[in-house]
């Protein structure tokens, strides 16, 4: 009998997660498909700096590629650097990409169960609005 | 006047701008295109940048520098054991003749730097332009360069920092030192501790690349006594005082 119960209990609990994952994607505007997405913050500017499918897979090799040649031979070329990133990605509502958990670094980050710690040195905010957010 | 006019004109307007910086005197260079280098291009061994302080210029009780490098790197400026402190003020007392200096003390940029000998990581490095750096990415925080430095210019990050300049990332568990403000000679600026020191009107710090013989660094270094703090270490620091 005690089995019985805890197998409903389990079941509920399932169908109400299932129904609540599903609720969130449709809010957030994700197509009706049963696997929920993460919900990203739109960028300024009109394109990032490489493909966005490239992006998306490969961002994490052109920050350390970018990041070595900076500290270690001086290029400061804007286009790779993490401090362009955040210029761009900055969400209006906190002003920073790693502030909160619907910001653009965490976004995905947490839905892939991702941890960085380069915001414990970088600055999440863009240099001009340290401290504040941008109109 | 058509388009090509134009912009023929305009070339020369910039032209005639650009030399009014450059040449404020005959012989007298104010603005020497010295950081002459794009965005792209790696550093080279070609410049080595270096400090020539004039203790005689520097005063007691003055701390400009020290505050501007606070700012610009996003230091607190606290001074207890445990707080990070990139350039120290240090009094000196000649004990037979009563003369006093006073002197800031930072990394001295070494060319033989014992913090990058000891170092397990590899994130202690000289980069090709002679400044000395910590690749943080890299850093353990075991603290050997600390030990090894004869100027106790290094410091460890304590504490967790938030808050931190977007030029200038910092964090606890690494180590950290003067970097010659390596983010804005990059961009062809000079160190914040010189600016401040201009600004507060002393002009006591001068920065310059030691390789060219034109700049006004070498050109002051070979003309007028200055010496290397710990010389008889034969790290040949790239920071060079007069008048002590
Ligand atoms: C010039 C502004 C700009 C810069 C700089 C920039 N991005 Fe982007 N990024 C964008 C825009 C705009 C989009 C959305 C493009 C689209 O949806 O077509 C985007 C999309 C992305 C995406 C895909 C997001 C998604 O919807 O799946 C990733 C990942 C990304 N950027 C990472 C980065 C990283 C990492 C950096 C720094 C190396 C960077 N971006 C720099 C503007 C920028
Ligand atoms: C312990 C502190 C620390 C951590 C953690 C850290 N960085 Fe850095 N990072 C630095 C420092 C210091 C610099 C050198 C800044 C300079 O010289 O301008 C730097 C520079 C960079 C640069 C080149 C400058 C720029 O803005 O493009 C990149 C790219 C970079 N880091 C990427 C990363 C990434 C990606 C992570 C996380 C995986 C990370 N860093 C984590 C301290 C840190
Ligand atoms: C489109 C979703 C998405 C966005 C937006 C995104 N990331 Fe990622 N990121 C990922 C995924 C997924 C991984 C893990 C990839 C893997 O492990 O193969 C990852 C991994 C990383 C890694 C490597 C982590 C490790 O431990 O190896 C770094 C560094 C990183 N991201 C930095 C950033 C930064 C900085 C931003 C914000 C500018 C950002 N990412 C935004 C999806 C994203």
């Amino acid at each position: 009998m005690k089995r019985v119960l805890e197998a409903v209990v389990v079941g509920a609990a399932l169908a109400t997660a299932l129904a609540t994952g599903w609720a969130i994607s449709q809010e957030r505007g994700a197509p009706a498909g049963r696997v929920p997405k993460p919900a990203i913050v739109q960028a300024r500017g009109d394109k990032c700096v490489e493909p966005v499918e490239f992006m998306r897979r490969s961002h994490m090799q052109v920050l350390l590629h970018q990041r070595d040649r900076t500290v270690h031979e001086g290029i400061r070329t804007k286009g790779h650097s993490l401090k362009g990133c955040v210029e761009c990605h900055a969400s209006a509502a906190t002003g920073s990409v790693a502030a909160e958990e619907g910001d653009f670094c965490r976004s995905c980050h947490s839905y892939a169960a991702v941890r960085i710690d380069c915001f414990e040195c970088h600055a999440s905010r863009p240099q001009a609005v340290a401290g504040g957010v941008k109109p | 006047m058509s388009g090509r006019d134009a912009a023929r004109r305009q070339f020369l307007a910039w032209g005639a701008g650009a030399l009014a910086t450059l040449t404020i005197a005959p012989g007298v260079l104010l603005l020497r295109p010295v950081h002459g280098r794009a965005p792209e291009q790696a550093v080279t061994g070609k410049a080595r940048w270096g400090l020539l302080i004039d203790t005689n210029r520097c005063a007691a009780g003055c701390d400009a520098c020290v505050t501007a490098c606070n700012r610009e790197n996003g230091l607190s400026g606290a001074t207890r054991e445990t707080d990070a402190q990139w350039i120290r003020k240090v009094e000196l007392r000649d004990p037979r003749t009563g003369r006093k200096a006073s002197l800031p003390v930072m990394c001295q940029h070494c060319e033989h730097p014992p913090c990058v000998d000891v170092c397990p990581t590899g994130a202690s490095f000289r980069r090709a332009d002679g400044i000395v750096l910590v690749d943080k990415h890299i850093c353990i925080g075991c603290r050997y360069c600390m030990m090894a430095c004869p100027y106790k210019a290094r410091s460890l990050v304590h504490e967790p920092l938030a808050d931190q300049q977007p030029d200038v990332p910092r964090g606890k568990g690494t180590v950290e030192s003067c970097t010659l403000c390596v983010h804005r000679v990059d961009r062809g600026e000079r160190p914040a501790c010189v600016e401040a020191c201009a600004a507060a009107g002393r002009g006591a710090i001068v920065f310059g690349d030691l390789n060219d013989p034109a700049s006004a660094i070498a050109r002051r270094i070979a003309q007028y006594p200055s010496v290397q703090v710990r010389a008889d270490l034969g790290l040949n620091p790239g920071v060079r005082y007069e008048g002590i």
